[in-house]
């Protein structure tokens, strides 16, 4: 294709311009998408986890990042700090003394930011439910995206659960919250 | 199977006559009860015995026994690798009784009496950094003691307004239940389904 110059001038020069954009648009194909969704699917196919485990769930977590299940595959990389994670996955236990720290590295994500509650114990304490020191629930701290259940629930299971999550990100993500 | 516990503990009653209670052999494995003021002697003389050699002290721990004028039972779990023997040092106290720490002793005391204290509310004098160390900054209470509530008195929550996590009294929307699993009403049956065929396969 001949360079057109295509700055508009006169009505001869614009239409030049056409005849320039058709060329392209015939030699190259194109395709239509809005912004929101170009967005969303942007986003849930990096979705960078916090890496925080608790407990033994944390030990399933690390099942799923490695070869076997290989997290990577979606986008899944897990980070060391809060400002560069987009989901926390809460892996375990979640402590009275625990709660405060939680909800400060949940404070320092950037929006828009996501929570995996996993397993039992961070769903609604498990079998801690009852104890003096445990947080019956991680979602008393942090609103929680997705229920991960299970004791421990298995990589695959976290696997899925982080599937639900991109879904639910393309289907409700949107540009502003 | 001669462990030689029992020599040993002979040996330290004519060692330490004045400071032994009570010595005991339970499934071959040597309890020693001690007088309370007399620990350090006791696991001084453990450590640095020849015939005793017991060098790391492996656990301190506690027991309570509500019903007991003196309700706790302070455990001192020691190992000898010279020998390979271990021995099980018992003194009792009660909420006001301080007991001689160990840490001059043993170093590894340090963190043992921190966890009985920060539990049981054990009182260890001369410790040098008696603080909490398993539960939450400003607990109230000692979480291991029998009168001791399993929910606790506080729950934690985030509060919007606040802008914080904040404490709470206890709230339960569902009490705790208590399965007695010997009770013929509740619980699970002494045989289960499927179960009934188990015995004459043989």
């Amino acid at each position: 294709m001949q360079s057109t110059d295509l700055t508009p001038r006169n009505a001869e020069n614009i239409d030049e311009i056409w005849t320039g954009v058709t060329d392209a648009i015939q030699e190259k194909g194109f395709l239509l998408t809005q912004v929101d969704n170009l967005v969303n699917w942007a986003r849930a196919g990096s979705l960078w986890p916090m890496t925080f485990g608790l407990a033994c769930c944390a030990i399933e977590m690390m099942h799923a990042y490695v070869s076997r299940y290989d997290l990577d595959r979606f986008g899944v990389v897990p980070r060391p700090s809060p400002r560069q994670s987009d989901v926390i996955i809460v892996a375990g236990t979640l402590t009275n003394k625990m709660a405060p720290a939680f909800r400060r590295v949940y404070d320092q994500m950037a929006e828009p930011r996501y929570v995996i509650s996993m397993g039992s114990c961070a769903n609604g304490g498990g079998y801690y439910h009852y104890s003096y020191a445990v947080v019956r629930g991680c979602d008393r701290v942090v609103p929680v995206d997705v229920y991960v259940p299970g004791c421990p629930p298995t990589a695959e299971a976290l696997v899925y659960g982080i599937l639900q999550l991109q879904k639910k990100i393309k289907r409700t993500g949107s540009l502003w919250r | 199977m001669d462990t030689g516990l029992r020599e040993l503990g002979e040996y330290l009653v004519a060692a330490m006559g004045d400071a032994i209670k009570e010595v005991a052999l339970v499934s071959e494995e040597l309890i020693v009860v001690v007088e309370r003021e007399a620990i350090r002697r006791v696991l001084s003389f453990l450590r640095d015995d020849v015939n005793c050699q017991f060098k790391q002290l492996m656990d301190v721990t506690a027991v309570d026994f509500p019903g007991r004028s003196e309700r706790f039972e302070v455990v001192y779990n020691l190992l000898s690798l010279t020998h390979n023997r271990r021995i099980r040092i018992k003194l009792a106290t009660d909420e006001q009784t301080p007991v001689p720490t160990a840490t001059s002793l043993f170093n590894s005391a340090n963190w043992f009496e921190r966890e009985v204290w920060d539990l049981f509310g054990i009182f260890f004098r001369e410790h040098p950094d008696l603080r909490r160390i398993l539960t939450d900054y400003g607990f109230q209470g000692h979480p291991l003691r029998k009168d001791f509530p399993l929910t606790g008195y506080v729950e934690v929550r985030y509060d919007d307004d606040l802008k914080r996590v904040v404490y709470e009294p206890v709230k339960l929307p569902q009490d705790f239940r208590n399965f007695d699993f010997l009770s013929p009403w509740e619980g699970v049956q002494a045989q289960l389904p499927g179960d009934e065929k188990a015995g004459e396969a043989k």
